[in-house]
Order: structure tokens, then sequence, then C-alpha cells
């Protein structure tokens, strides 16, 4: 892209390394004419081979492996995936981590479209909405646990006060199944919440206005809008925040972790009936409490095919509705081309005309 | 202010934005104020555990856990503070964290600026190839390396050290593809060939021409990348062995789990932990929000 960008016809004063040179004459050029730019790019290649690349090949030995660490390094072949299919703690935290998933961001992403919505009307203070929303987000994990863990807890937190305040009954927030989902699932809606919303908005103010001002004017109220137009058009920014929310989610680990204090024992990892232990927190006591290493890697494993299904069935599900509302007298496969094309150029259109906004709101 | 600090591309052909007709029209007084009615509940729900850190990090565990919950600062802040650092090292974790966040994004703005610079703005033999690797690495999970990662750390003897959290991120995907998205539109190339003629070599032209010119690109991505060292847990819990040095995330999660009981002091230790980047995110924010929304639109 960069190379035909600043393709232009090349001068006698052409620069050593310039991309403006034609291919023939590059291709003349020495290999070693170019080391600036090679220096340049290599720190990035080198940091992630050795310690990106590496360890993910290494993590799939392990994975076939029964090793601590410490003594000779064994192989079992697949007995680490067999044992995994069978073991109940593994389970366990594989439907923790897909509920609190689910009751976080579904949630977590509605309010952020309806804050996103009313921030996107013609309203004053809106830098001022824009960054008490994105706060949150800033705020470690730790920090945010410790604080939650106490406005949740069972005896005198802030809220069973207020419940108590009320008349209504106390809620068990961090003893009883739900109320320990409940309440990683509020800290986990409370910090990105806001960070989603405003990934929204941008998405929103690239959607030219004519097409509001169209439905206004054959009389559409607030809420068809909002369902007809804002959602459907904002759908290829859906489909990312819903991706960065399931990878994000499923790899859930510090708000159980510092909720629950793991690190006393191994057992008690995911508090009172393991309710909070969640894949990526069993996978850590697995590795650095019982240090079973082969282990470890093959829940590292699981979680990731988990994570790509997931995330796959996520892209379906905002796909397929394109073709419901598709031509029907259209075959199949030539909808979803057609549909598939259209949603390209829309979401190219979306980002060119989104930064464009932005740019121009940040001049304002 | 921030006009020439982003990529001009594109700004000057957008069209002008019609006058808000659509909200103008329609709104009447009372839908105003049910709509800032409803951000202002949004703000309070955002803001709500702020205060309340304020609280109960300025009150004693009695007043914290009294009914009726008292709803306003108390008076016990250095008191809390003093008690916390009698029990914790929290000074030394926040030293240790400034280093950790400060040289990450040193290096970071370093490193990426210079790949980026030579992705936007020079071919050579292989860079499509090289580009198109480090997109790919984006969809590499962290967690898939946290135990080889560990095992790679003990074999080069790094466990326990500051270098184990510094050296690895010192070099990021993200930023080389956001910088070179900048270079790309904010560098004119008659600059770069204008510096060649004066013989200036690539790297000085990176240091006199793309950096200054970088410096929003830059200004966020330092912001960006000390906001999310500071903010890092997992992997400093894991790599961190020595209780004698920790970074603030991991004292304060010690903290939480030792002295549990006495909430005083551990929301005095919270507080510690959360000032400092509030007060650095409120400086760069509009800008900082603006990239956020930007990059993940791109992306």
């Amino acid at each position: 892209m960069a190379i035909s960008e600043s393709a232009r016809p090349g001068t006698a004063t052409r620069p050593a390394s310039f991309a403006e040179a034609p291919d023939g004459e590059r291709r003349r050029r020495p290999l070693r004419s170019y080391w600036p730019q090679y220096v340049a790019v290599a720190p990035f290649y080198i940091l992630f081979l050795v310690f990106g690349l590496f360890p993910v090949v290494f993590s799939v030995v392990l994975s076939f492996t029964q090793w601590d660490g410490i003594s000779k390094l064994k192989f079992v072949g697949l007995a680490q995936y067999a044992f995994l299919v069978q073991d109940p703690r593994f389970w366990t935290s594989v439907a923790n981590t897909l509920i609190i998933w689910v009751i976080s961001t579904l949630p977590m992403l509605f309010l952020a479209l309806l804050m996103a919505f009313i921030l996107h009307q013609n309203i004053r203070g809106k830098g001022f909405y824009r960054v008490a929303f994105f706060i949150p987000n800033v705020t470690s994990l730790v920090a945010v646990a410790v604080v939650f863990s106490s406005v949740f807890s069972d005896s005198f937190g802030l809220i069973n006060n207020a419940l108590t305040a009320l008349g209504a009954a106390n809620i068990p927030w961090l003893s009883s199944d739900w109320g320990i989902k409940v309440t990683i699932a509020v800290m986990v809606i409370w910090r990105y919440t806001g960070y989603n919303a405003i990934i929204y908005l941008a998405g929103l103010q690239s959607v030219p206005t004519d097409l509001y001002e169209a439905a206004r004017v054959d009389g559409a109220s607030s809420t068809q809008i909002f369902f007809r137009i804002t959602i459907p058009l904002l759908r290829p920014v859906i489909l990312f925040t819903l991706i960065t929310s399931t990878i994000g989610g499923l790899s859930l680990f510090t708000e159980p972790q510092v909720l629950f204090g793991t690190g006393a024992s191994a057992s008690s990892a995911g508090g009172p009936g393991d309710a909070g232990l969640t894949i990526v927190l069993y996978q850590y006591v697995q590795a650095f409490f019982n240090f079973d290493f082969g282990y470890a890697s093959a829940i590292a494993w699981a979680l990731f095919v988990l994570s790509a299904v997931v995330a796959f069935i996520n892209f379906r599900l905002l796909r397929d509705r394109d073709d419901a509302m598709g031509d029907r007298k259209v075959p199949m496969f030539q909808r979803r081309r057609a549909a598939a094309r259209a949603r390209s150029r829309a979401a190219e259109s979306d980002a060119v005309s989104a930064s464009r906004q932005t740019r121009e709101e940040v001049r304002s | 202010m921030t006009a020439t600090l982003l990529p001009p591309t594109g700004a000057d052909t957008a069209p002008a934005r019609p006058e808000r007709a659509v909200g103008v029209r329609r709104r009447t007084p009372v839908g105003t104020v049910v709509t800032h009615l409803c951000l202002i509940i949004g703000v309070i729900l955002s803001l709500f555990p702020f205060y309340w850190l304020i609280v109960m990090s300025t009150s004693t565990t009695g007043e914290i856990f009294g009914y009726p919950p008292k709803l306003v600062p108390g008076t016990h802040l250095l008191e809390n503070l003093r008690n916390m650092l009698a029990n914790v090292d929290l000074l030394s974790a926040l030293g240790n964290t400034l280093i950790v966040s400060l040289s990450l994004a040193v290096l970071v703005m370093l490193f990426d600026s210079l790949a980026a610079f030579a992705f936007a703005k020079y071919s050579f033999p292989g860079s499509r190839v090289l580009f198109s690797i480090l997109l790919v690495t984006f969809l590499l999970p962290g967690s898939l390396s946290l135990v080889p990662s560990f095992v790679l750390m003990s074999k080069l003897g790094w466990v326990g050290g500051l270098q184990a959290l510094i050296i690895p991120g010192a070099a990021n995907a993200f930023g080389i593809f956001l910088l070179r998205q900048f270079a790309a539109g904010a560098i004119p190339n008659e600059l770069i060939e204008s510096a060649r003629i004066d013989g200036a070599g690539f790297f000085r032209t990176w240091w006199t021409v793309a950096i200054p010119m970088l410096r929003g690109g830059l200004a966020f991505l330092g912001i960006f990348t000390f906001i999310t060292a500071w903010n890092d847990y997992v992997w400093p819990l894991i790599v961190l062995v020595n209780p004698q040095k920790q970074t603030l995330q991991v004292a304060l999660s010690t903290l939480n789990s030792v002295y549990g009981t006495d909430y005083g002091q551990v929301m005095a230790g919270a507080l510690v932990s959360v000032i400092p980047l509030i007060g650095i995110f409120l400086i760069g924010s509009r800008h900082f929000i603006a990239n956020i929304a930007a990059g993940a639109l791109k992306g």
C-alpha cells in the first residue's frame, strides 16, 4: 500500500532505498543496501520469534508431556487430553467461563449501544460524558476487584446494606453460585461498557445523517430508528466488539483470582463451590500450584479451540442475518456473495469515514 | 490544536457535516432532560466506585462496615496509608512499576516507530511478506504461552527480574501497525527526499523528519503502553516470584489477600495504584479516546 502510495515517476535524485524506485531498478540494488530498513524492523521479529512464536510451539510440545519443570520431561502422548475430557473440574471451569461471558457480554454490549445512541444525539457536554464513561477502562483490574469485593461483601457490603435499608433480604453475593458469577460479570460490565460505547459512537458517526433524516421524515420513532437503522448499520462494528469481548471474556482471570485471593491453596481457587473458577484460573492453578506444566498446556490449547469456536459462531450469527434480509429469489450462494461484497464495501467506507469523522472531531 | 498531529489524508475532502437537523428538529425540552438524566445516571455508575474508594480509604474498617454505612469521606487516610506501608513495601512496588511502565513506553515508541517508518515509506525485498506476518501475530492469544514463557524465563535466569516484564514487550505489532497508518499519511515523501539530498541516511531521516511528524501517534502509543503496563497483572504475578520485588498490582493483590480484613489500608493501597493513572489519562483523554475508537474501526 505504501509502495503504491508513493509511486511516482522516478527522478535522477532518487533516494538510495526509496519506495519510488520502479521494480526493475529495485531488483538490481544489492540486498545489503537495505540494511537500515532491516535493522529497523528487526527488533519486533526477533522478540516475536523468541518470546511469541517459540512459547506457542513449545506449549504444543508440553501438552504431550508430563513435566513439573524440574525433573526429566516425559512424553505421554495424548494422555493429558484424555484426562482433560473427563476432568470434572475442567468442565466446571468451562461452564463458569461461558456463563460469566454470556451474562456479562450481552448486557454490556447492549448498554454500550444504548449509551452510544444517546451520545450520538446533538447534546451538550459530550466530551465530558465520553471521558467519564471511559475512565473505568483505564483502571486496573486488581483495584476494581478490590473495590467491588467490598461493595458486594456478604455481610455489611454496601449493596447488602442498601438491601437491608430497603427491608429486602440480603443476597450472598460472594458465597453462592449465582452471586459469585453476577459479581464477576458486574465488574466486567463496569469496566468495558464505556470502552465499547466509544467504539460504537465512532461507528455511528460514520453513518450518513441523511438516513436518519429520511427515517424521521417518514415518522419513525427513536426506538424504531435504533433497532431498524442503527443496529443493522453497525453490524461490522458490533462484530468487532463481540470478537474482542469473546477473546477477553474467555480468558477471564484477574477478577476471580483477586476476589478469592487464590494463593492459599489450589483447591479453593475458584471460591465457594468453584463458582468463580475460570479456564485461565484453572490453568494457572495447575501450572503454578500443582506444577503440572503438561496438563496446564493442554488446558491452554483447549481454551484456544473453544475461543476459536465461539468467535466463529459469533461471526456466523452476525453474518447469517444478512442472508435472511436478502432477496429470496436469488440463489443462496449468490446472495451470500453479494451480501459479503456489500458488507465489505460498507465496512470499508465505514472505516474511512469514521477515521475522517474522528479527525474532524479532534480538530473541532 | 491536534490537527497537525493527525494524518491529513482525506480531511480536506470530507464533506461538511450537515447541521444535525435530526436531533434538533424533534428535540423537546423534556426529551433533552430525559437524555441528560440517562447520561448522568451512567456517569454516576461509572464514577461511583472511585468515590467509594475515596470514602473507604479515608475511613476505619469499623466505619466501612458499620450500619447505617457512612457515605462521606472520613479523616483516616494518613492512618490507613501508614498501616498499609508498614505491611507492604508499596513504595518500592510503585518504583518497580514506574521503571517497567516507563521503559516499555520508551522502547515501544522507539522500536515501533523505526519499524513503522520503514514499512510506511520504504520498499525493501520482503517488506510485504514481513508486514503480513506482523498482522498474523495479532491472532496469537497470550494465555497460550503463559507456561512455556515462564519456562523460557527460568532458562534465561530472568525469573524474578524486571527485564522479564520489559524485554518481551519492547516492540509490538499493534504499535507498528498504528504508527504505520500515521506515517503513511503524515510524512510527505518530498521531505524524506530532501533529507536524503542533504545527506541524511535512514536513521537520521527517521529522527529528524519522521519522529517530529509522528508525535501525535507516538504520544498516544506511549500513554497506551504505559497504562497497559501499569495495569498488567497475570504475567507479573507469575514471573515476579520474589516477594521483595513486585509491581504495584501484585503488591495490591497480596495486600488484599493477606490483610483483606483491614479494608481501610487495602483501599489506601488501591487508591495509590489508581490515582497516577487516572491523572495521566485525564491529561491526554480526548486524543486518547479518539485514537482508541479510530483504531478499532480500522482493525
